[in-house]
């Protein structure tokens, strides 16, 4: 592989840890609130956390750049407050990978907390732990299979985001060339099959892992149900 | 230490009404299944919010719903035994137990600790296990330790040996009563078995279908429970043990009573549960009879079965109440009615062990 193609294969890693990581406390935050709690706006949050999922990613790209570029209300306030710039950088990348693998985390994790007996969490609640005991020594260890799987699923998802990054912050090598956008260059230019092939096989191998990695979580979670 | 319970709560169709103070020591609520009982258990201890009431433990309220106050059942120092021992399936049983610990305040005088918790439920061989490879009986004593070891100032148990075989039932039974004797803590117990109840119950609550039918100490509640084969509970205290014939004396208001062998001391107070299908009735006193046990009393009152072809006789023996079920055909041919004095028969080996 050449310095390049090894370069996107770093950076897709980078953006894909970085968006599963950065995500994670808010999914599961949102994944409680929606398998256990009852409030007012609770469809629209369902809504707006799976649209993502059903939009097509240029349209979630475009909207990240009307509001999180450097002109956008978002962006522009982030940048001011915090100095955070996300257009045109990694960071960017990073979160449109963010949005884009964010319904997968949520529904992971959210299935796995209602798996979860609330029986438990009462008889924890009864014993003198508060909610947030409850949810720490209850709640999560037991859930805990679901949150891996979701956190594979949302990196999955991010290696091979394609359309809300390139719309977001375009395709520049080094900065927020990530291996799909790679790929599609590779495509476009005449002698670009071999490395298109191998950062391909590459895409496979990455995907294969992730996905054997939360299919056997999954039968995991199975087995705990049935024990529980 | 005393509980007051006032709620009005709806579910569905079904409405519990509730009002009822229980002194201090054990208080059973008894009932059939669907009466409310586990309704106004998970009240007391915080599970549910009733629509309207007030609820008070030794006089501190947990909820009354006028003055918008609603304690949390993490605040509330309660230690609930569930019908299904719900045990946390990702700890050990040792981690189970010491689990309220982490959040009990100050310890609470007379409450256990690990060693002696393990040592009375017999859990000492089980500590570093997993709750899923338990029997339905190690777990429910698990589930009593770990409430125990909380430290409550209350302690809720529903249906706690429901799951528990004879043997094991006549082991933890008596520790329950220490509980209620020694700890001082208040427990509000929920049970279908009159023999329980009998054995346990300083204060009866009967529930029937969401409304408190009757409220008072044991002796004089559990008479009028209805539903089981009914009977009567009399106080009594171990006078001596026949070891030659395996049988202890007990001396009881009603008269000497001789029973199957009991383990406990000479001296100790024990409680007497009486069936009253159990009980046979003579004008004259009965001779050249195989029965050890015949007691002096007379009828108090009649009154017939809800099938109408028994009737439930309540007799006064000296003092202590002891109910007698017969046919209407032996209450006609012995002539029976209130005043008539008569002798009570009951067969030593209808005593069972509870």
């Amino acid at each position: 592989m050449t310095p390049e193609e090894w370069t996107a294969v770093r950076l897709s890693l980078l953006v894909a840890t970085t968006a599963t990581l950065a995500s994670l406390p808010f999914g599961v935050a949102i994944a409680w609130l929606l398998a256990r709690r009852q409030f007012w706006g609770k469809g629209l949050l369902d809504t707006l956390v799976h649209l993502p999922l059903i939009l097509p990613p240029v349209v979630t790209g475009y909207l990240l750049l009307i509001s999180f570029g450097k002109r956008g209300p978002i962006g522009a306030f982030l940048d001011q407050a915090f100095g955070i710039v996300f257009s045109f950088r990694w960071t960017g990348a990073a979160l449109a990978c963010a949005v884009m693998g964010f319904p997968l985390l949520v529904r992971a994790i959210r299935l796995s907390i209602e798996a979860v007996d609330s029986r438990l969490e009462a008889a924890a609640g009864t014993l003198g732990a508060n909610p947030l005991w409850v949810f720490a020594t209850i709640t999560l260890p037991l859930c805990l299979p679901g949150v891996i799987a979701g956190a594979i699923l949302c990196f999955a998802k991010s290696m091979g985001e394609f359309g809300a990054t390139i719309t977001f912050v375009s395709n520049i090598p080094g900065e927020t060339q990530t291996l799909p956008s790679l790929i599609y260059t590779f495509t476009q230019i005449p002698g670009g099959d071999a490395g298109a092939m191998r950062l391909t096989l590459v895409s496979i191998a990455i995907s294969m892992f992730a996905l054997l990695g939360s299919e056997l979580l999954a039968r995991r979670i199975g087995v705990h149900r049935m024990a529980a | 230490m005393s509980l007051e319970v006032d709620v009005d709560h709806r579910r569905g169709s079904f409405h519990l009404a509730a009002r009822f103070s229980a002194a201090p020591g054990l208080t059973a609520l008894f009932g059939r299944s669907g009466s409310g009982k586990t309704s106004l258990v998970d009240l007391v201890g915080g599970l549910i919010r009733p629509d309207r009431g007030r609820i008070a433990v030794d006089g501190q309220v947990l909820v009354d719903t006028e003055r918008g106050l609603f304690v949390p059942k993490h605040r509330r120092r309660i230690g609930y035994v569930f019908q299904d021992s719900r045990l946390f399936p990702h700890l050990s049983v040792r981690r189970n137990l010491l689990y309220g610990r982490w959040f009990a305040r100050e310890s609470a005088g007379g409450a256990a600790d690990l060693a002696s918790v393990v040592d009375l439920l017999g859990v000492g061989h089980l500590l570093e296990r997993k709750p899923e490879s338990l029997s339905g009986g190690e777990k429910q004593r698990v589930a009593i330790g770990r409430a125990l070891l909380a430290h409550p100032q209350l302690l809720l148990m529903d249906e706690p040996l429901a799951s528990l075989d004879e043997a094991r039932r006549a082991e933890i039974l008596p520790y329950i009563e220490r509980l209620r004797d020694e700890a001082g803590v208040p427990i509000l117990y929920v049970s279908h078995s009159v023999a329980e109840v009998a054995r346990l119950a300083t204060t009866v609550v009967i529930l029937t279908d969401g409304m408190v039918t009757a409220v008072g100490p044991v002796l004089d509640i559990l008479p009028l429970a209805e539903g089981n084969d009914g009977g009567s509970v009399l106080d009594a205290r171990v006078a001596s043990h026949d070891d030659a014939f395996q049988l202890s004396v007990l001396a009881s208001a009603a008269g000497e009573l001789q029973v199957p062998r009991l383990s406990a001391p000479v001296g100790a107070t024990v409680r007497a549960y009486i069936r009253s299908r159990d009980v046979m009735l003579s004008l004259s006193p009965p001779q050249d009879i195989s029965a050890l046990n015949v007691l002096a009393g007379k009828v108090v009152g009649i009154a017939p079965t809800a099938n109408g072809s028994q009737a439930d006789v309540r007799l006064d023996c000296s003092g202590a109440t002891l109910m007698a079920r017969l046919t209407l055909k032996s209450v006609e041919r012995l002539a029976l009615a209130p005043g008539r004095p008569v002798h009570a028969v009951i067969k030593s080996v209808s005593f069972e062990r509870s």
